[in-house]
């Protein structure tokens, strides 16, 4: 589904990410696991278009999305969220859905502004699945709120639906459980997993709550100072040294 | 931050109807009372001044399409606004006056004997107004903020200087007389209602939502697919056409019209109306363009001579400016959302104010 082959990302003379290579198969719920400043956000930006690479390819679904603009990359089906939540603020929560279904919107500005019967159908439509997504995630009750006046939690789920009313066959996912305490993490693993199914996604996520990515990971991608240094499911990586190391430091008298 | 009234999906059927039917009444009771006005007031001046109000309803909502509901701080109206003046000017003006008009060097070939109808000249000057904000739009909208600012404010004077300077095709710094006054009752109220429909239907549309999520995060919307530079291309070329019609309108209105018009503080005369309408508000436009246009003449006595107690002036020109000026600066220091902010009038919501101020505390307010 998705394939990384040697991406490196350069700020001036920092690496942020280093030759990194990866692949994510369809349906596959993938981690990417790192302490703070390895690389992962940089990582999933240049995934979604966000930073063009200094060097490598990105391909999704066989097409070729290096350097290829955000927007066009989510029109191909790929959809995201963000670390520190990024949603239409001042705009309903309603809105928020319908807003993020318009690049499947066929009808140009003329027509829709004129209200033809096609635009009209197709409006409908978007309303149709916002209800369904709203629903579907437990929202549909405060669809009238504005969307910044919700629970953090609530925000983070917003969010997920807001990406998924885009109709993406790939999920990113940049931290969906900051913030969250340890009930909230376990809901958010079943929901994650609920999505992949329910829509028959493929998920990247990056995650700190390690409960979170030890229950829901297919496979794990663990980076350090832009480097990868392990692969594996999350029993290989749970009895990784060199993740160990790169989590706890390494202590001299028992190496 | 002011909690927003909660739209309902689908406002009850009932509901509608009773919106509907009073916009309808409202209306209806406008046009009776401009065409009573124009047969009963015999105060021309009064009646120069109630046009002027729907001009600048189309220009303010014009603006208001890019500044608020886009999210794109441009300055550039006055020379999209001087563009759509000039080509209607030219278009409606007949070829003896041109003649006679243009002393330093004839007007160039086919415009010097050719005249259009009003509409089809309005329709003209705001196409061409809207080509000009595609190739102003090519470099700056790829900017951001300020900077996007700055680079529309200079086109607009570009624009401008250009005017000045093509002799031949717009009369230079001699200006241009002798516009048929086609700016009457009937053609200013009928575009500003057009341009209010207009606008009203395409914020509320998906695409207008799209520039809403633009506004509100840049970064959100390109990642939910939106792609940013048609979408704004698309706000400005919209803007910079029902500016276009509204300066030929303005053209058709003062008969006269030249370069000095469309200075900076022409694009400042309508974002006032803008701002303290509310950017994002429709309604708040077309209020805010009523207070405005009329405040404005009102205040004019300031110009003349003023006797404040004992201090007595022989007036002071440009005194009513700096008051207008010291408004706008109250407006954004302490009232930055304007009247409305991003929310419209709406019958219901005026119900539920009339409901509040006589003290009818009802169900449904304790929810």
């Amino acid at each position: 589904m998705l394939e990384v082959n040697n991406v490196t990302m350069q700020f001036g003379g920092l690496i942020a990410v280093n030759d990194l290579t990866m692949f994510v198969d369809y349906q596959e719920i993938v981690a990417l696991i790192g302490p703070n400043g390895a690389g992962k956000t940089t990582a999933f930006n240049m995934i979604t278009g966000v930073y063009r690479p200094t060097s490598g390819h990105i391909a999704l679904n066989k097409e070729n999305i290096t350097g290829t603009r955000p927007d066009r990359i989510a029109q191909r089906g790929m959809a995201r969220t963000f670390q520190n939540i990024r949603l239409f603020k001042a705009l309903s929560v309603l809105d928020n859905v319908v807003i993020a279904q318009h690049l499947r919107l066929k009808s140009n500005w003329l027509t829709s502004t004129l209200r033809l019967p096609r635009y009209n159908a197709e409006n409908r439509l978007m309303y149709e699945r916002a209800e369904e997504l709203l629903t579907y995630m437990g929202l549909w009750d405060v669809r009238g709120e504005v969307s910044s006046s919700l629970p953090y939690g609530a925000q983070r789920k917003l969010e997920i639906a807001r990406a998924l009313a885009t109709q993406p066959v790939m999920l990113l996912l940049d931290e969906p459980a900051a913030g969250m305490n340890p009930a909230e993490s376990q809901e958010l693993t079943g929901l994650i997993q609920g999505v992949r199914d329910h829509f028959k996604l493929t998920i990247l996520l990056i995650e700190h709550h390690m409960d979170v990515v030890m229950d829901i990971s297919d496979r794990i991608y663990v980076l350090d100072y832009g480097n990868l240094i392990a692969v594996g499911t999350p029993a290989e990586i749970q009895a990784n040294d060199a993740v160990i190391q790169a989590y706890l430091g390494v202590e001299e008298n028992e190496a | 931050m002011a909690k927003t009234a909660v739209q309902p999906i689908n406002e009850s059927r009932p509901g509608k109807v009773v919106s509907v039917t009073l916009t309808t009444i409202l209306l209806a009771a406008l046009a009776l009372l401009l065409w009573w006005m124009q047969s009963a007031i015999s105060d021309v001046y009064i009646l120069k001044i109630t046009r002027l109000c729907a001009i600048n309803i189309t220009l303010a909502l014009a603006m208001n399409l890019i500044n608020g509901f886009t999210g794109i701080f441009s300055l550039g109206h006055a020379g999209f606004m001087a563009v759509g003046a000039y080509t209607t000017a030219l278009l409606t003006i007949p070829a003896k006056s041109k003649e006679m008009m243009f002393m330093i060097a004839p007007l160039i070939k086919p415009l010097d004997t050719l005249t259009l109808p009003f509409p089809v000249a309005l329709a003209a000057g705001g196409l061409l107004s809207a080509l000009f904000a595609y190739l102003i739009g090519m470099p700056c909208l790829r900017l951001r903020g300020d900077y996007l600012a700055i680079a529309t404010l200079g086109f607009s004077e570009i624009i401008r200087v250009l005017i000045m300077n093509a002799q031949r095709l717009t009369n230079g710094a001699m200006g241009l007389r002798s516009i048929p006054a086609n700016a009457t009752m009937a053609w200013t109220y009928g575009v500003a209602l057009i341009t209010i429909a207009f606008m009203a239907l395409l914020t509320s549309s998906s695409y207008g939502r799209a520039l809403k999520a633009i506004r509100e995060d840049e970064i959100a919307a390109e990642s939910m697919g939106v792609s940013l530079f048609s979408h704004k291309m698309m706000s400005f070329m919209i803007s910079a056409f029902f500016a276009g019609v509204g300066g030929g309108l303005l053209a058709a209105y003062n008969g006269t019209i030249g370069q000095d018009m469309f200075r900076v503080s022409m694009t400042y005369n309508i974002l006032m109306i803008v701002v303290m309408g509310g950017m994002g508000s429709i309604s708040g436009s077309v209020i805010s363009a009523f207070v405005v246009t009329i405040g404005q003449e009102w205040l004019r006595f300031l110009d003349g001579p003023l006797t404040i107690g004992s201090i007595h002036t022989d007036g002071v020109v440009g005194l009513r400016m700096v008051v207008f000026a010291a408004l706008l600066l109250i407006i954004i220091v302490f009232f930055r959302n304007g009247l409305f902010g991003t929310n419209e009038a709406t019958w219901s919501g005026l119900w539920r104010s009339i409901g509040r101020m006589s003290g009818h505390k009802k169900r449904g307010e304790a929810a």
